[in-house]
């Protein structure tokens, strides 16, 4: 039996009354200063949210409305314009913190080095001794099902596989917070439904609080407990939607009539949005 | 699985059939040549080969040898590592990186041997002559390369360096230098032929010693076989350093995608 137990975190019972937030932004802005010839760029708030102890957070929203600044901003890769940025309750200052772990978009696995050594990479880093890092990556390897890969090189993987080794690199820091920034956006919709059901169970095993940035509203749908929807530039929360979904859940939620409705209700509210989003991009394309 | 390599027989086989392969057609094209040309033109491999041997073991060579042997490998040393500096200090800035490039290519397309008169003068007949112009030919691509391989490293992997808390020195070392690392190799091979032709360019105009003194030398004399003797003398050491260099280049590529061999 595969046991969570060694990476376990302590996680606040979902009942106990208003704990307090894993994360909260206070009146977020992100402006990015006015290159040559242009304006400058309003991309994201003020957002003002809490992110809930141990839940599974969907930002939804049209391209270009500022979901990456955002989590950019949440992990303290990026400073805020404006407001501050909290986790558990110490202030995030344009440094990543101890405890948050972010996957990209983009194949950030090194291809230099073996998906061992890829995912034992931060923990080397960091120093942490040989033997507590060769128990981590074994874990962590071995729940992303990479053992029969261990000693490929990331050019030998699919990229879903390569996208795997990002997330055993992030899970084996064992992060409380773990940012995803359109991790299956670059992966074809049989291995994203799958790669949902893997972020599910590490979700529940490890007990960290996920935030989930896509552009997939079944996907959002599916994952999520909440789920933040966007407006177009400059981004802010239009609602958070609230699924309800029991923590034991999988892709087969997909067949039921509630999941329908709620991927309605995002889409209504984000079509008008998108729209706007468009003109925006048009409106910059003829200005260019 | 996907991680299984062919057959690591069959790789070895293969590494020692190409050269010879390679070497062989040579010699026949050689001896081809041979009988349509003529003595006066080219000499035959067989009697060449036997002239090289010769003339390696005598003693008033090894000086030549070694002159070229010492110039070479200064305006190498100026070249990859000057070249390099170079390059890490204009890629690691942005900006300067945008501006450096297109004056560096400009700079390397200039026809350089035009201004061999001018390196004469500033520095010369002799050794420094040489060298500065073996290390004028290589400079310039080396710096390009390292320039590019810095730029070039993936935004993504630097800032999953920043999100795993990495200092700058740990950025640095343990990412930026292995990303780029292949490409600025890449550059070192490039930079290694074309010292190696300045050098030798040098030789040939104005010199009293070295190889290309020798050639010179042998080219007034119409001593035909002493031509191609050195010849091939310079061409197996710059192949056989060509093959060294290319199989580092191939470790320090196994990660990357195997089409990746462009640039």
């Amino acid at each position: 039996m595969r046991t969570a137990a060694a990476f376990a975190t302590p996680v606040t019972p979902a009942s106990a009354a208003a704990p307090a937030p894993h994360a909260r932004l206070e009146g977020v802005t992100r402006v990015y200063p006015a290159r040559s010839g242009g304006d400058e760029v309003h991309a994201l708030g003020p957002i003002s949210f809490d992110l809930r102890q141990g839940e599974f957070f969907s930002v939804v929203g049209p391209s270009g409305c500022g979901k990456s600044t955002l989590l950019d901003v949440l992990s303290g890769l990026a400073k805020p314009t404006e407001g501050t940025v909290t986790f558990e309750g110490a202030p995030v200052d344009g440094k990543v913190p101890d405890g948050v772990g972010v996957v990209f978009q983009e194949d950030a696995s090194f291809p230099w080095l073996s998906v061992e050594d890829n995912v034992a990479f931060g923990l080397r880093r960091a120093g942490t001794d040989a033997a507590e890092t060769r128990r981590r990556v074994e874990f962590a390897i071995g729940f992303m099902g990479l053992r029969d890969f261990r000693r490929a090189y990331p050019s030998q993987l699919s990229g879903g596989m390569r996208q795997r080794v990002c997330i055993a690199r992030t899970l084996v820091m064992q992060p409380r917070l773990i940012l995803l920034d359109e991790p299956f956006g670059a992966l074809d919709q049989q291995t994203r439904l799958l790669m949902g059901d893997e972020l599910l169970r590490l979700w529940r095993e490890t007990g960290a609080t996920v935030m989930l940035i896509t552009h997939a509203l079944d996907e959002a749908n599916l994952l999520s407990d909440r789920i933040g929807v966007m407006s177009a530039r400059p981004g802010r929360f239009i609602e958070v939607v609230e699924t309800g979904w029991d923590r034991e859940r999988d892709s087969s939620l997909a067949e039921r009539s509630e999941f329908g409705a709620v991927t309605s209700r995002l889409w209504s509210l984000l079509r008008g949005e998108s729209l706007r989003a468009m003109g925006q991009g048009q409106a910059a394309e003829k200005r260019a | 699985m996907t991680a299984a390599a062919p057959p690591r027989a069959s790789i070895s086989v293969r590494n020692a059939r190409d050269p010879v392969l390679v070497c062989a057609a040579i010699v026949i094209g050689w001896q081809l040549l041979h009988e349509l040309a003529g003595d006066v033109a080219i000499t035959a491999p067989l009697p060449t080969l036997s002239h090289l041997l010769h003339m390696v073991g005598q003693a008033r060579f090894l000086p030549h040898l070694g002159e070229t042997a010492m110039a070479f490998g200064q305006a190498l040393a100026i070249s990859w590592i000057g070249g390099v500096v170079i390059g890490l200090l204009l890629g690691g800035h942005k900006l300067t990186g945008e501006v450096a490039e297109p004056v560096l290519v400009t700079l390397y397309s200039l026809p350089k041997v035009t201004l061999y008169p001018v390196i004469l003068l500033l520095f010369g007949l002799g050794m420094q002559a040489k060298v500065a112009f073996g290390a004028f030919h290589g400079i310039i691509p080396v710096a390009l390369f390292t320039l590019n391989a810095v730029r070039n490293v993936p935004a993504a992997q630097l800032r999953a360096g920043r999100a795993m808390r990495l200092s700058g020195v740990q950025q640095a070392r343990h990412i930026l230098l292995p990303a780029a690392l292949p490409e600025v190799f890449a550059g070192l091979r490039l930079g290694f032929s074309l010292t190696l032709l300045g050098t030798m360019l040098g030789e040939l105009f104005a010199s009293q010693r070295g190889l290309g003194f020798l050639l010179m030398k042998a080219i007034d004399l119409h001593d035909v076989e002493t031509i191609l003797a050195i010849a091939v003398l310079i061409s197996a050491f710059a192949v056989s350093a060509n093959m060294a260099l290319l199989a580092v280049d191939r470790r320090l590529r196994r990660g990357a995608a195997p089409a990746g061999h462009g640039a």
